[in-house]
Formats: C-alpha cells, sequence, structure tokens
C-alpha cells in the first residue's frame, strides 16, 4: 500500500529529502546547544576568562541561528513536499476514476468518490508531513539526546532505563485501547450525522406529520450513545497526560537526588552544569516519546483513509482497448448476436439474455419495456459503457471490443437517461459535443432538437449561465439540449435513452420529424415510455424481463404482441397524455 | 457612499461568542468547571515551582562542595552530612509531584467527560431548536450548509474546549508563576526574558496572521475542488459517452494546481512559526546564559524580590526557567489557528440556536370525540375513529366541532420574498370528500397554495378555514395532523418498513400499519423482501425502487388515516407503467377524504371534481375536466398535447 502512494512522491522527492536533511541537521544542532551550555555553565562557576565566554556564547549564538534557519527552511521544504504529494495523489485518483468503465463507476458512490478526492487525500497530506518532520524528527533527537546524556551524565542517565520503557509500555496500552474505541466512535458519529441530513432532508415530512418531538426523541437517544461511547474513549486518551507528567517528575527526583549524591559523595564525577543539562536532555527525551506516539496514532488514523484511495488506485478499468484496433467506423448498423449480460460478474439475475438482431444503417428504433425490463443495458452495450457477458456486439459489422473505446463512441452518440448539463454557457455545454463547432453548427444542432426558440428567448442566448447540474432550465428544456449536444457529434448512431419524457409530445413529434430530414443516414435508436414516440420506427424492440418478446413494425406488434398492445390502447383511449 | 461597521465592532462580536461558549460551558457543569480549574492552577503552579527546589538542591550541593569532609577527600561523610538536608528537599518536591499527578488526572478525566457533554448537550440544543424552526429556513438554506454544523463547526468547539482551553489556562499559570520566581531571584534577568517574549509574540502574530489568511484561502480551494469534483462525479457517465476525459483531467488539473499553492503557503507559515519560537528561546537560552555568566564573572550587583545576589545556583534553575517560558508560549502560539477556527465556529452555532422558531399561537387542538345521534360531541380519552376541534373560548368555556375537512381559502394572497407576490387573490373551496386539483407550469403556485393549508408558510392577506375555524387559531402540530401528505420526492427514514408506515400514526399496532400497507397495494411487494416488514431501509431507501418508495410513503399517511390529503406530484418520477400500480393506492386512499391534488400528468386529475388551472399565481380556469374541455382554454391545449407546461 505504501508503495503505491509514494510513486506519488514523484518531483516531489527532492523538497522531501531536503526537508530530512535540514531537520536532521536542526536536530544535530539542538541536541548539542545543552552540551556546550552545560560547559558554559561550569565555565562560569569555575571562574574561566572573559573571552572565553563571550566566543561560547557567539558559538552558542550562531548555533541558535543555524537551527532556526534549518528549521524554517525545513518547514517550508516540507509544506511543499507535503502540498505536493497531495495535489499529485488527488491527479492520480482523479485520472484513474477518468479511465474506469461504467461497470467500475457503479460500484463507487458519488459522493464517497469526492470524500475520497478531498477529505481523505487531506488527512493523507497532513500525515505526510508528519511523517517527514516529526517522524524523523523525534527519533533522531531521542537518539542524540540518549548518548549526549549518557556522555554527560553517565550513571545519571540511568533514570531512562526505567522512565522509557514505562512511557512506551503505558502509551502503547493507551493506543492499543483508544484506537478501536475511537474507531466505533466515528463510525457512529458519522452514522449520527447521516440522520440528522436525513431529517434536514425530509423536514416536510416530519412537520407534515408533526413529528417534531419524536424526532427530538430520538435524536437525544442517539446523541447520548455517542456521548457515552466518545467519553469512555477520550478518557483513555487523557490519561496520556499524567502518565507523561509522572515520567517528567520521576526524571526531575531522580536526577537531582542522584545527582547529588554523585557530585558530594565522589571525586570526579559530574558536575553542577552537567546536572542541569540532565534536566533539559530528560525533557526532551519524553517529549520525543510522546511525538512519536501521537504519530503513531495518526498514521493509523490515516491509514483508514489511505485505504479508501489505494481501493480506487487498485480499481482495474475493465473496458480496455485492443491491441491493434480497427481505425474506422464504417456505418451506422449494430448487430446483437446471442448477446448476454449482466452488471456484475458476480450478479446472479441476467440482466439480458440471448439477444439476437440486427439493425441496418440509418435505420430508425424504437425500443419500449417496463421499468427493469433491460432496456438501458441493451443501448448501453453498443458505444460499449459495458461489456457483454456472452454473444458479440457488432458495430458496423465489426466487433466493438475491434475499436479504440474513443473512436467508437465518437461514432456512437448516446444521450443518457440520467442526463446532466455543467455548470457554464449553453454555448459551452453544446461544443462538449464537437469542441470546434461554429456558432451556426450549435445553432443548427439546436434547431433540429427544438431548442433554438428557448434559447434565443433568454436575455443571454448562447451565453446563458447554467447552473450547476442545470437547476436553472427546466426538465424538458434540459433534455433537448442534451440532446443537441449530442448530434453536434455528428454521430452514425445516435441513441436516445428516454431523453424526450419531459418534452410534450407535439415537439417530441418534431424532433422525430427533423431526425428523419436532416439526418436520415445517421441510425436513430430510441427508449420511450409513450407508444407515441416509437409508432413510425422502423423496427420496434419489446422488452421484457431482459429479453426480446416483440420485433417489428407498430401493424405488425399491434397484431402479435399483447404488451405493444395493452401499451397502445392505454395510452391512447386512456387519454394518457403528458401534460 | 455605504457605511461600513467599524473592523472593531466585528471582533468583539467574534470575542463574544467564544465567551458564550466559556459561559455555556459554566452552566452546563456548575461545580465540575470549577474543580477543574482549580485543579489546572494547582497542577500549574506545582510544576512550575522545581525551579526553587532545583535553586535550593544546587545551593545544597555548593555548600557541601566546600565542606571540610570534602575537601579532605572523604566524599562518604561529605555525603552522609549533606544526604539529610538534600532529601529533605526532593521529599517534599515528590509529595507535592503525587499531588499534581492526582490534580491533573482528576482535571483531565473530567475535561472528557464535560467536553462530551457539552458537545452532546450542544448538539441536542441545536437539533431540538432547529426541530422548531419554519419551513421557511430549510428553504433558504443549503441542505450541506446545515449539515456543516454539526459537523465542522461542533469538531472546532472539541478541539476549543478539551485541548486549547486548558493550555491557555495552563499556561498562562506557569508564565505567572514562573515570572513571579524569576523576579523573585533576578529582576535583570527576567527583563532579559520579557524582551524576548515580546519579540516571540510579535512573531507570532505576525506569522500567525499570515497562516490564518493562507488557511482560509486554502479552505476556499478546498470547497472548490470538492465542488468540481463533485459535479464531474456526478456527471462522470457523460464524460464517457463524450469522450471527455483528458478535457477535464485539466481541468481538474488547474483547480488541483491552485489547491496546491494555498496549501503549500499556509503550511509553510504554520510550520516555520513552531521552529521560529523555539529557536528564539534557544537564542534566549544562550542569551541568559552568556549574560548570567557576566553578572557572576562581573559580580554585577543583582535586583530581586529576595535580595540574593546572584550566583551559580540561581543561573541553572534560571536556564530551565528559561526553557519553560518558551516552551509554554510555544504550546500557546500552537493553539492560535484552533482558537480561530473555533470562534469562527461558535458563531455559527449560536446563529442557529439562535434562530427564530416556529410561531404557534393556536389553542384550537384535536381530540378523539364521541358523537351522538343528535350530533352532540363529547371529548374522548381513548382512540374512536371520530375526532373534532376542541375550542376554548375567551371566557373559559369549550365549544367541539367535528373534524370533517372542509377547507376554505377566500382571497388569499402571498409572497414568499416581500416586493415578489407570488399568489393573487386565490379562492378555493374543498366540501368534505372532494378532489381539488391544481395544474400549472412550475412556479405557478401550485405547492405555494399547499404551504399554506398546512401553514408551512403564513398568508398575507385573506382567509383559510379549516371546518370553519381559521387556521391561524388552530395548534400547528394539530392543523398537521389531521393533513395526509405525499410529496414527490419520497423521503423515508433509517428503519424498518414497518416503522417507516408507523411514522403516520405512532400508536399503530403492527395489523394497522400491515391493513394500511394491504390497502393502497404495498403488502405484495413488502412480504415478498426477503425480511418482510422487518426489511431495513437505509440512505433514504434506495434499496427500493421508485416506486416502492412512493407505495411505503402512501401507506405512511394512509395509517395517519388523515380527513384531507395533499398529493403534490406524488407520481411525476415514477414511470407510466409502475405509475398505474402506485395510482390504485392513492385511489383508496383518496376515497372519503378531502384531497388537493398537484399533478404533471393530467390523467392523474382528470376525475377530480374541480380542477384549478394555475398561471403565474393566479387561477385562470376552474371547473371539472368536462367543463374544462368545452371552455376550450389552457387546460384544453394542455389536454391536446398543444402545450407544454415547464
Amino acid at each position: 500500500m505504501l508503495k503505491k502512494f509514494l510513486k506519488c512522491v514523484r518531483e516531489y522527492k527532492k523538497p522531501t529529502y531536503l526537508t530530512l536533511i535540514f531537520i536532521t541537521t536542526e536536530v544535530v544542532i539542538e541536541a548539542i546547544i545543552p552540551f556546550i551550555t552545560a560547559r558554559l555553565v561550569n565555565g562560569i562557576q569555575s571562574g574561566i576568562e572573559m573571552s572565553t565566554i563571550l566566543k561560547t556564547g557567539a558559538i552558542l549564538f550562531v548555533m541558535a541561528l543555524s537551527s532556526l534557519a534549518c528549521g524554517g527552511i525545513a518547514g517550508m521544504t516540507s509544506a511543499n513536499a507535503a502540498a505536493g504529494f497531495a495535489k499529485n495523489v488527488r491527479h492520480d485518483v482523479f485520472e484513474k476514476i477518468q479511465k474506469f468503465s461504467f461497470y467500475n463507476i457503479d460500484k463507487f458512490s458519488t459522493s464517497s468518490l469526492v470524500t475520497r478526492l478531498t477529505t481523505d487525500i487531506t488527512n493523507v497530506q497532513t500525515a505526510y508531513m508528519m511523517l517527514i518532520r516529526i517522524a524523523v524528527r523525534a527519533p533522531l533527537m531521542l537518539i542524540f539526546s540518549i548518548v549526549m546524556a549518557y556522555i554527560m551524565g553517565g550513571a545519571l542517565a540511568g533514570t531512562f532505563v526505567f522512565v522509557i520503557p514505562f512511557l512506551v509500555f503505558g502509551l502503547l496500552i493507551i493506543a492499543k485501547y483508544a484506537m478501536p474505541a475511537f474507531r466505533r466512535v466515528f463510525k457512529k458519529y458519522d452514522k449520527l450525522n447521516e440522520s440528522i441530513e436525513e431529517n434536514v432532508r425530509a423536514m416536510r415530512v416530519v412537520k407534515g406529520f408533526a413529528r417534531e418531538d419524536f424526532e427530538k426523541k430520538k435524536f437525544n437517544a442517539a446523541a447520548e450513545d455517542i456521548r457515552n461511547d466518545f467519553t469512555r474513549a477520550e478518557r483513555i486518551v487523557a490519561l496520556n497526560n499524567p502518565i507523561m507528567q509522572f515520567c517528567i517528575y520521576f526524571n526531575m527526583i531522580f536526577v537531582m537526588a542522584v545527582g547529588s549524591y554523585i557530585i558530594i559523595g565522589h571525586k570526579s564525577g559530574i558536575n553542577v552544569g552537567e546536572l542541569s543539562s540532565m534536566l533539559t536532555y530528560g525533557f526532551q527525551i519524553l517529549i520525543q516519546l510522546m511525538m512519536l506516539s501521537m504519530i503513531y496514532v495518526m498514521l493509523t488514523m490515516s491509514a483508514e483513509a489511505m485505504k479508501r484511495i489505494v481501493e480506487v488506485l487498485d480499481e482495474e478499468p475493465t473496458v480496455t482497448d485492443p491491441e491493434n484496433p480497427i481505425a474506422e467506423v464504417k456505418d451506422g448498423s449494430v448487430t446483437f448476436k446471442n448477446v448476454s449480460f449482466k452488471y456484475s460478474h458476480r450478479a446472479k439475475e441476467y440482466a439480458l439474455c440471448n439477444i439476437d438482431f440486427d439493425i441496418p444503417s440509418g435505420a430508425t428504433v424504437g425500443i419500449l419495456g417496463g421499468t427493469g425490463s433491460g432496456k438501458t443495458a441493451l443501448v448501453s452495450l453498443i458505444p460499449r459503457l459495458y461489456d457483454v457477458e456472452e454473444g458479440e456486439v457488432l458495430v458496423g459489422g465489426e466487433n466493438v471490443k475491434n475499436y479504440k473505446k474513443h473512436d467508437l463512441r465518437e461514432a456512437v452518440a448516446m444521450v443518457l437517461q440520467k442526463n446532466l448539463l455543467f455548470s457554464g454557457t449553453i454555448a459551452e455545454n453544446l461544443r462538449w459535443g464537437n469542441e470546434n463547432a461554429t456558432d451556426e453548427e450549435l445553432a443548427a444542432a439546436c434547431k433540429m432538437a427544438c431548442a433554438d426558440e428557448f434559447i434565443n428567448s433568454f436575455p443571454d442566448g448562447y451565453n446563458t449561465y447554467i447552473e450547476q447540474g442545470g437547476t436553472n432550465v427546466s426538465g424538458g428544456q434540459k433534455q433537448r439540449l442534451c440532446i443537441a449536444r449530442a448530434l453536434l457529434k455528428r454521430p452514425k448512431i445516435l441513441i436516445l435513452d428516454d431523453s424526450t419524457s419531459a418534452v410534450d409530445t407535439k415537439t417530441d413529434a418534431k424532433i422525430r420529424e427533423s431526425f428523419k430530414k436532416y439526418i436520415p443516414d445517421t441510425t436513430k435508436i430510441v427508449i420511450a415510455q409513450r407508444v407515441s414516440s416509437v409508432m413510425e420506427s422502423d423496427i420496434i424492440i419489446i422488452l421484457d424481463g431482459g429479453a426480446v418478446v416483440g420485433m417489428g413494425k407498430h401493424d405488425e406488434l399491434l397484431k402479435t404482441n399483447e404488451i405493444y398492445k395493452e401499451m397502445y390502447t392505454q395510452q391512447t383511449n386512456g387519454g394518457e397524455q403528458d401534460a | 457612499m455605504p457605511k461600513t461597521p467599524p473592523k472593531k465592532d466585528i471582533r468583539k462580536l467574534d470575542m463574544g461568542s467564544l465567551g458564550r461558549v466559556i459561559k455555556l460551558l459554566f452552566k452546563y457543569y456548575p461545580v465540575m468547571m470549577p474543580v477543574v480549574i482549580v485543579c489546572i492552577v494547582l497542577s500549574a503552579a506545582v510544576s512550575s515551582i522545581p525551579a526553587i527546589f532545583q535553586q535550593r538542591i544546587i545551593a545544597l550541593i555548593t555548600k557541601h562542595l566546600g565542606s571540610a569532609e570534602y575537601l579532605a577527600g572523604d566524599y562518604a561523610a561529605a555525603w552522609n552530612n549533606a544526604k539529610g538536608e538534600i532529601f529533605k528537599v526532593i521529599i517534599i518536591l515528590g509529595a507535592l509531584y503525587i499531588i499534581s499527578i492526582i490534580l491533573i488526572t482528576l482535571y483531565t478525566q473530567l475535561m472528557a467527560y464535560i467536553t462530551q457533554g457539552y458537545l452532546s448537550k450542544l448538539r441536542i440544543e441545536m437539533f431540538g431548536g432547529m426541530q422548531n424552526l419554519p419551513i421557511k429556513y430549510f428553504d433558504q438554506n443549503k441542505h450541506g450548509d446545515i449539515m456543516s454544523y454539526y459537523t465542522n463547526d461542533i469538531d472546532t468547539l472539541r478541539q476549543l474546549i478539551s485541548q486549547s482551553l486548558p493550555h491557555l489556562v495552563q499556561s498562562f499559570i506557569i508564565v505567572m508563576t514562573v515570572f513571579f520566581i524569576m523576579i523573585y531571584y533576578s529582576v535583570w534577568m527576567t527583563l532579559l526574558i520579557l524582551l524576548g517574549v515580546v519579540f516571540m509574540f510579535y512573531v507570532s502574530k505576525k506569522m500567525g496572521g499570515g497562516s490564518a489568511k493562507f488557511f482560509i484561502r486554502q479552505q476556499a480551494s478546498i470547497a472548490k475542488t470538492e465542488g468540481f469534483a463533485q459535479e464531474m462525479m456526478n456527471g462522470q457517465k457523460v464524460i464517457k459517452v463524450f469522450c471527455h476525459e483528458d478535457k477535464v483531467q485539466e481541468e481538474f488539473d488547474k483547480v488541483n494546481n491552485e489547491l496546491y499553492e494555498d496549501s503549500r503557503r499556509a503550511h509553510a507559515y504554520a510550520n516555520g512559526l513552531g521552529p521560529i519560537i523555539i529557536n528564539i528561546g534557544n537564542v534566549l537560552y544562550v542569551l541568559a546564559a552568556l549574560i548570567g555568566g557576566l553578572l557572576i564573572v562581573l559580580k554585577a550587583p543583582n535586583l530581586s524580590l529576595s535580595g540574593m545576589a546572584f550566583n551559580i545556583s540561581i543561573l541553572v534553575p534560571f536556564l530551565n526557567m528559561t526553557k519553560q517560558f518558551t516552551g509554554n508560549i510555544n504550546q500557546v502560539s500552537q493553539q492560535l489557528n484552533s482558537i480561530i477556527m473555533a470562534l469562527a465556529g461558535s458563531k455559527r452555532i449560536f446563529e442557529l440556536i439562535d434562530q427564530k422558531p416556529e410561531e404557534d399561537s393556536g389553542k384550537v387542538t384535536l381530540v378523539n370525540a364521541i358523537i351522538d345521534e343528535d350530533g352532540n360531541i363529547t371529548e374522548s380519552k381513548t382512540h374512536t375513529g371520530k375526532w373534532a376541534w376542541k375550542h376554548p373560548h375567551g371566557d373559559g368555556t369549550l365549544t367541539y366541532t367535528e373534524l370533517k375537512g372542509d377547507v376554505q381559502m377566500v382571497d388569499v394572497d402571498f409572497s414568499y420574498v416581500e416586493g415578489k407576490q407570488v399568489l393573487y387573490d386565490v379562492s378555493v373551496y374543498a366540501n368534505p370528500g372532494q378532489k381539488v386539483a391544481f395544474v400549472g407550469a412550475t412556479g405557478a403556485g401550485k405547492t405555494t397554495i399547499t404551504n399554506l393549508i398546512n401553514r408551512f408558510y403564513d398568508i398575507e392577506d385573506g382567509k383559510i378555514r379549516y371546518d370553519g375555524i381559521n387556521i391561524n387559531k388552530i395548534k400547528k402540530a394539530d392543523l398537521r395532523r389531521s393533513l395526509g401528505l405525499v410529496l414527490q420526492e419520497t423521503n423515508l427514514f433509517t428503519g424498518t418498513v414497518m416503522e417507516n408506515i408507523r411514522y403516520g400514526n405512532l400508536d399503530a399496532t403492527d395489523e394497522e400499519c400491515i391493513e394500511a400497507a394491504r390497502m393502497v397495494g404495498a403488502h405484495g411487494f413488502i412480504s415478498h423482501l426477503p425480511d418482510g416488514y422487518n426489511t431495513m431501509l437505509s440512505n433514504n431507501g434506495s434499496n427500493f425502487s421508485q416506486g416502492q418508495r412512493q407505495l411505503l410513503s402512501i401507506a405512511r399517511a394512509a395509517v395517519a388515516n388523515p380527513p384531507v390529503m395533499i398529493m403534490d406530484e406524488a407520481t411525476s418520477s415514477i414511470d407510466t407503467r409502475t405509475e398505474s400500480i402506485v395510482q390504485r393506492g392513492m385511489d383508496k386512499l383518496m376515497e372519503g377524504r378531502t384531497v388537493f391534488v398537484i399533478a404533471h400528468r393530467l390523467s392523474t386529475v382528470m376525475n377530480s371534481d374541480v380542477i384549478m388551472v394555475l398561471e403565474k399565481g393566479r387561477i385562470i380556469e376552474r371547473g371539472n375536466h368536462e367543463q374544462l374541455i368545452e371552455k376550450k382554454g389552457t387546460y384544453y391545449q394542455l389536454y391536446t398535447g398543444a402545450f407544454e407546461l415547464e
């Protein structure tokens, strides 16, 4: 897992190494400062010359300044390295998602992908910075301080033999109990927030049923539950403060007691200056241990975030390009040869079963069927949004797997059922279909999709800004813009997946007419709820439960197919008109 | 030129919210908080006095190093003489330390308890307050923004209460005690250290300001990246279909780069602050050693509270005190960011808590009733299947009116925002059992009318009467209980199918819930679920189809058994085949009730008793289907498909 992340460091190796070098230097200097100070103090006590004092002072001053410089530079380089590292991870994750097939996309929810791109990566960034700053600094400082303590204090350093294992043991125990407790709490916490979100979203229902007090009671119970768990977890962690203090105090007393014994009770033991430095070192050592334990907790916490990011990076895109692709899609013919399909290999039920049909280039095809009958699955196989389980799908006489995805999808335009526009002007949105389209081409496509009228009625026309998700245009307008966008691709095959459901019947008919008139050579495949939308098609395919149960022209089907007949009579006689 | 309020006021306001956080802390924990503070103060004081003991010990050591025994080389005897005095000091110190550790354990444990308790209480207060806010609030604020009160803002307080506040108190006490000990020993040296500290404050203010600025920018960049990612992840399938992957990646990299720049700067400042303060501390340490040394060597006169001469036994603890001093200032400076964030967070939280709740001056309540043959109504404590409005009058008398479901709107005007009127002179008369439909384009005011009937919003002019009672006089909860609601957006709750149906009537038995489900035609699919009525719904019922969710919400309304139903676009996001199933359920539910229907599909409203065609807040046509067709107006055009509703 770590290896995957280290790959993302790339051009930020340099600041990373610089950070390590500067921090090491800083640590060395910082470790020596008390050593030299001790000599200064002793010198003063034993009455050395003025010039020596000044000289030592100057050295110390320079050392502090260099330590400051190193620390400052390391602060900057580490910030750069970590932010850059995060940038690269973010880039890689986003890039990977762009390579995803529909199958991969279905596996992750939108919000979870967004969290991975933002919060999770921010956590990893913090962890990385901690790692290169403190994870280097703390152990180095620890080692230096222990070594120096032994050099200076000799027997006095014996205090650490007791204190360090005690502290390490204490902190480990705390971490061991606290971490799972926190993990549990955070999970509950997420759940609590989810339920708040649910409540906010459903406020009309809550108020409509006058359930405010019921909701409050429910929430209070959940909040109390979390509070108990949270308190337990926090109390475990709170123990590290007294443990730490105990070690510091123990160190103080030990150094004072044993120190004075050594000084007075022996001839050439340590001296007063060294005694003072021992206290400094002791303090430093304990602080470093504390830091290490903090990093340990931080890293394990960010391990969850790392795991989630790696999940994306490790996901294998399922639809891949062939090695020797065929350059061009010849025409708009579509053939299904005994095709079976399911959305996931592990799924028990097939979404499509043994589908066989031939659509000649330029034909108009209507597809009807209830929810879950496999209409969308069927058309998704044509631009190879998914791969078939069995059989083969041919476009322009070639298996879709023999084309490059890019080339195939350039030739097959699909207006998705769950379609959307992006924030930007109408013109920008339309140019998704063709970057280089001229204004005239945009207008022509919009005319075909019956979108020109309403666009021209906007004060800003084609420069009207579409809000995120296209919330400032109506459903019917959005659908027509999406159709125009697809038309701009000048596709050989045009697929409309229930794309005129919010458009009135008259406009719907007008769009169909203009297709006939302006793009006669394009194969048009239309999924619809309304029989009237597909009645005049060259071929109508009726799907039920993932199988083709009827295929033919309107008149034939009316005679032979029960489902078609039922839909037709229900929608025409019953006056089933959409407003 | 517009007057901008002076900046000072804003800052004061911010500090005010911090003050309120602390005030609440004492209000919630009037005993524990003072205990905690006493503990912190005492333990901080104890941890700052070792300097005195150090000085004592070193003085003792120096004294005994000059003793006759030591000079004679009899070290054991020297130690034996010194031992008593030295151990006395150490034992006192040890005792103090033990007290300190007990105090520390006590207050850290208490703080863990208090922090979580406080957050929990605050959360409950926020949520409770939120339940009482008018619908207007939820319409005007993005759900994401409301959520962030409970996530981001509360989290800033957690850091503040559990870490920053105790640190601040502790550091303040330590700095003060150390300061007095320093003056006790030497004023000159203290002045030197104070000078350094002032410099430190100056630097942290400068650096802290810079880091705060870039942190805010980083926050904005993150939001931007999040927004972009959100939009692209949502449109991922469209991107694929249009082969736009490279283009999108390019744009993402642009946003990503901005975030990198801001994040790098923000952290560079923040990372720099620590080493700079620590090293200013180091320089101060060296200066103290140097100048102290000079003072000793030059035997300069000392100025101090204790009147002691300056010597080595003072210098050594002084050096340690310098470390302690700067270490504490560093700690405070590390808390700066978290304090600034908590200020912003608490301000927002109090904004939510201070929101004005929905007003309700209604006195008329809904009660179970027994109605005898003559039509006399008496109140009943138990469920009778009949309801009545209980109307208390000013003179203390009570009258009862049977709940029938008669709703009259007369000349109602309304606007959501002042000056932008959305309803003009709307009059609707719905007799008990009638089905009234509203047809019109988005924004014509259909939903607004229903919002007024259940008083999600209050009318500006005109009258609404329910069974002859002005709805302003009816208690809101009771008014709403008498109105069933089925919306286009089916909002279900985490829980079992049974719990979701029972939401309509908390007293309903399992049998009653199942009966309701059976009535609306939901029983079939529910009994096919693996766990039947005990199947868990999660994530707003995303494991159910749209049609199934709608059936559940209809069953929920059915179990409430209200005399009046409001159906707002209940079937518009369902495909036509599924709709026929849901429609059957709705028809069942509508039987014998007053119903308000809003629909896009005319098929849903055709059989209504009255159809109102709304345009720009006005009723332009009214009548039943046949009458409206005959009129050959807007409705006729809609019906024939010549006209489109957007």
